[in-house]
């Protein structure tokens, strides 16, 4: 590709740009509720995240205090005090007295309310309010005003989800899962692939090929069977059939397909030469692989461990089917889909639990990328 | 919870500690049974080739006995839970599959994983063959590439959050906080609840898969590109071809293989799409797939297995003919050596 096609200085820019443009959409997503997990929950809702680095603005509303705290002074009747009270001083831009026209006055100005009525409310929320006329009962003068707040970020809502929402219990729960589901098939697979690379025997071809075709077969396919059998032997051994035991073996079981064929192509692929020295020199099958197959094939085991580790992490099917949804069993894909339902809009829990969903296969797939994009190579591309 | 680390960890010890034990142990054994050393030459060939005969089947055993449990048994035991009723114990001939073609949610599914085949492998391969192509020319390609890649580590319930939050819907007037919908209004338009928007919310869903899966479609191509020989690009520049004559009169066709694997994987995946259905409409609004139908039915008034078992042979069946062009593939290329 050292070709270049079209050389001129407009068509190079474009493509930085074309490129940029194609980054930007594919992270941005991403990038938005990795903010938001750490702003200010009541700031998430006040503005978009993409604000969250300005101050936020948010049009509130409060009440001026009851007409008994008025004062009377030089023959007017005065109300004064801060409109945030005790909360913490945030800057108002305007204020206004009516739903329709919250910000009509800008802060510091004071506002005719009719009657001889006046109103100033400044950008520090301290309020003056005075009549000719007494105030009259017990409820105050509602007032709404717009506030700035300097952005704000926290590492709360994480204290929250991990701790309180149930995210940290689940994160176990899917490391409980994946750890076992993803070593086991290993071994059951690399034997199964070294003799369909490298031994004879009758139904071999046929082996291959029922082998290529579960790769395709949907999970869809197997979800009733397996129910009504995990319900069948729970039942006959008077235990529960949702168990962590049963959720490991299914994952293995459809997981070994892919194993086993992407580890026979590279298996296969070793040279022969090593295998009939060693032959000669009168190693066994399973010797020549323990041996010599087995640390040969490091890097396509690797590749293998990162797609089952993520699949398996990732997967929410198999997890709702085969566990239950109390706190000792839901994975992590499963709660963040609970707390869709539960915790709709609450962005701050949402974003937050789903970063924490994402955070372990981003830090695999990034330490691990050159792995992971042979393994894709070596089982798609043959797979043809 | 202690007891449950200790537990996975148990597993994973006996696990393999179990594997471990069982190759090597049936491997000695053999060897007990059939000696081949320390016995006499003609008894020694004669064990050697019994060995040849056991050991294969040692090996992939283990294997054969899970692919059986897990996959070969359920297929056949699904077939046949389709012609059961919902508990799975009276015949009922074809009833299914006749509620299944009258039922207007099965066939909303239907029309609805269609126009999915038709939109995602599609924009996936073009999207990635492009994206491919571009990051060669440049010098920050890689990191370009690793970023449009990241997706797919990211599950699918995870993606559904990312993106509903940024289809996020508020009032009018009111500030928007999904990105879409500001951008929609800062530019004077009318904010939508897109996920309830009939026909179109199916396409706001799918640009969740086309955004994870648009990576993969990116690393194979881009693979497959490099290794287009360099000489016929550029005898193709000698001859004066264009930049696009040259993407789709030289690029493109020495990559067709591989672009038919991309597009099938990718089609695969589409039919068996069903977290981002589940999360972000629940098969709502008519925006209902086969995949989340299926669910629906195993759990729906108890569960029905009959109806459940109907459309999961309704999703193989869409896949059947790609398997045969998987096995005849590979059947050619070991026919090749």
């Amino acid at each position: 590709m050292a070709v270049a096609t079209g050389n001129s200085f407009a068509s190079r820019f474009g493509v930085h740009i074309a490129v940029l443009i194609f980054v930007a959409i594919w992270t941005i997503p991403t990038l938005g509720i990795l903010v938001s997990s750490l702003r200010d929950k009541d700031q998430i809702i006040a503005s978009g995240w993409w604000n969250s680095f300005s101050s936020s603005t948010q049009t509130e509303a409060g009440r001026l205090p009851a007409a008994s705290m008025q004062v009377e002074k030089d023959g007017k009747f005065v109300l004064q005090g801060n409109i945030f009270g005790n909360s913490p001083v945030r800057n108002i831009s305007a204020f206004g007295v009516k739903s329709a026209a919250p910000t009509q006055y800008p802060a510091g100005t004071s506002a005719d309310l009719g009657d001889g009525v006046t109103l100033q409310l400044n950008a520090d929320g301290s309020f003056i309010m005075q009549s000719p006329k007494a105030f009259e009962g017990d409820r105050g003068q509602r007032v709404y005003y717009a506030s700035s707040a300097p952005p704000k970020f926290t590492t709360d809502n994480y204290k929250t989800v991990l701790f309180s929402e149930g995210i940290g219990r689940s994160f176990m729960n899917s490391l409980t899962v994946t750890i076992p589901a993803t070593v086991i098939p290993i071994l059951i697979a690399a034997f199964a692939a070294y003799a369909l690379a490298w031994m004879r025997f009758p139904g071999r071809a046929l082996l291959i090929a029922v082998i290529i075709g579960l790769l395709v077969v949907p999970l869809q396919m197997s979800l009733i069977p397996l129910l009504k059998l995990y319900n069948g032997v729970g039942a006959f051994f008077g235990m529960p059939s949702k168990t962590y035991l049963g959720i490991w073996l299914a994952h293995t079981g459809f997981g070994l397909p892919f194993a086993i064929y992407l580890l026979r192509s590279y298996i296969a692929g070793l040279p022969r030469e090593i295998m009939e020295s060693a032959r000669i020199d009168g190693a066994s099958d399973f010797e020549i692989f323990v041996k010599i197959v087995l640390p040969l094939s490091f890097p396509v085991l690797a590749s293998f461990a990162i797609f089952q580790f993520l699949w398996v992490w990732n997967d929410l099917l198999v997890a709702m089917v085969f566990l239950g949804t109390e706190a000792d069993q839901i994975v992590l894909t499963a709660k963040l889909n609970a707390l869709l339902g539960s915790r709709g809009g609450d962005w701050e829990i949402l974003t937050t639990s789903a970063f924490v969903t994402i955070i372990v296969p981003l830090i695999v797939f990034f330490s691990l990328q050159r792995y992971f994009v042979r393994g894709l190579l070596a089982g798609s591309v043959k797979g043809g | 919870m202690a007891a449950q680390i200790f537990s996975a960890i148990f597993v994973i010890i006996v696990g393999v500690g179990g594997c471990v034990a069982y190759f090597w142990g049936a491997n000695k054994l053999v060897d007990l049974i059939f000696p081949s050393r320390g016995v006499a030459g003609a008894a020694a060939i004669d064990n050697l080739r019994r060995q040849g005969l056991v050991r294969p089947w040692l090996f992939v055993g283990p294997a054969m006995i899970i692919l059986t449990i897990y996959l070969i048994y359920p297929v056949v035991e699904t077939l046949r839970l389709s012609f059961l009723d919902r508990g799975g114990i009276n015949f009922v001939g074809l009833a299914n599959y006749e509620w299944a073609f009258g039922d207007r949610e099965f066939r909303n599914s239907i029309l609805n994983n269609i126009v999915w085949l038709a939109v995602v492998p599609a924009a996936c391969t073009f999207l990635g063959l492009i994206i491919a192509v571009l990051t060669d020319k440049i010098w920050w390609g890689t990191v370009a590439k690793s970023l449009i890649f990241l997706p797919l580590a990211i599950s699918f319930v995870g993606a559904s959050v990312i993106w509903k939050f940024i289809y996020e819907y508020r009032g009018e007037g009111q500030t928007q906080i999904g990105l879409l919908n500001a951008i929609i209004q800062h530019f004077g338009g009318q904010p939508q609840v897109w996920i309830s928007l009939p026909f179109w919310n199916n396409f706001f869903l799918m640009v969740i898969l086309i955004w994870i899966q648009t990576g993969f479609a990116m690393v194979i191509l881009s693979s497959a590109l490099r290794g287009i020989p360099e000489e016929t690009l550029e005898a193709a520049v000698i001859d004066g071809a264009n930049p696009f004559q040259i993407f789709w009169k030289i690029m493109v066709p020495q990559i067709w293989g591989t672009i038919a694997v991309v597009w099938t994987t990718i089609t695969i995946l589409v039919l068996k799409v069903f977290d981002i259905v589940l999360t972000m409409t629940n098969g709502q609004w008519n925006s209902q797939v086969l995949a989340n139908l299926m669910f629906d039915w195993m759990f729906r008034g108890g569960g029905d297995f009959g109806r459940g078992a109907t459309i999961a042979i309704i999703i193989m069946i869409a896949v059947i003919p790609i398997m045969v062009w998987n096995i005849r593939q590979a059947n050619k290329e070991t026919g090749g050596h």
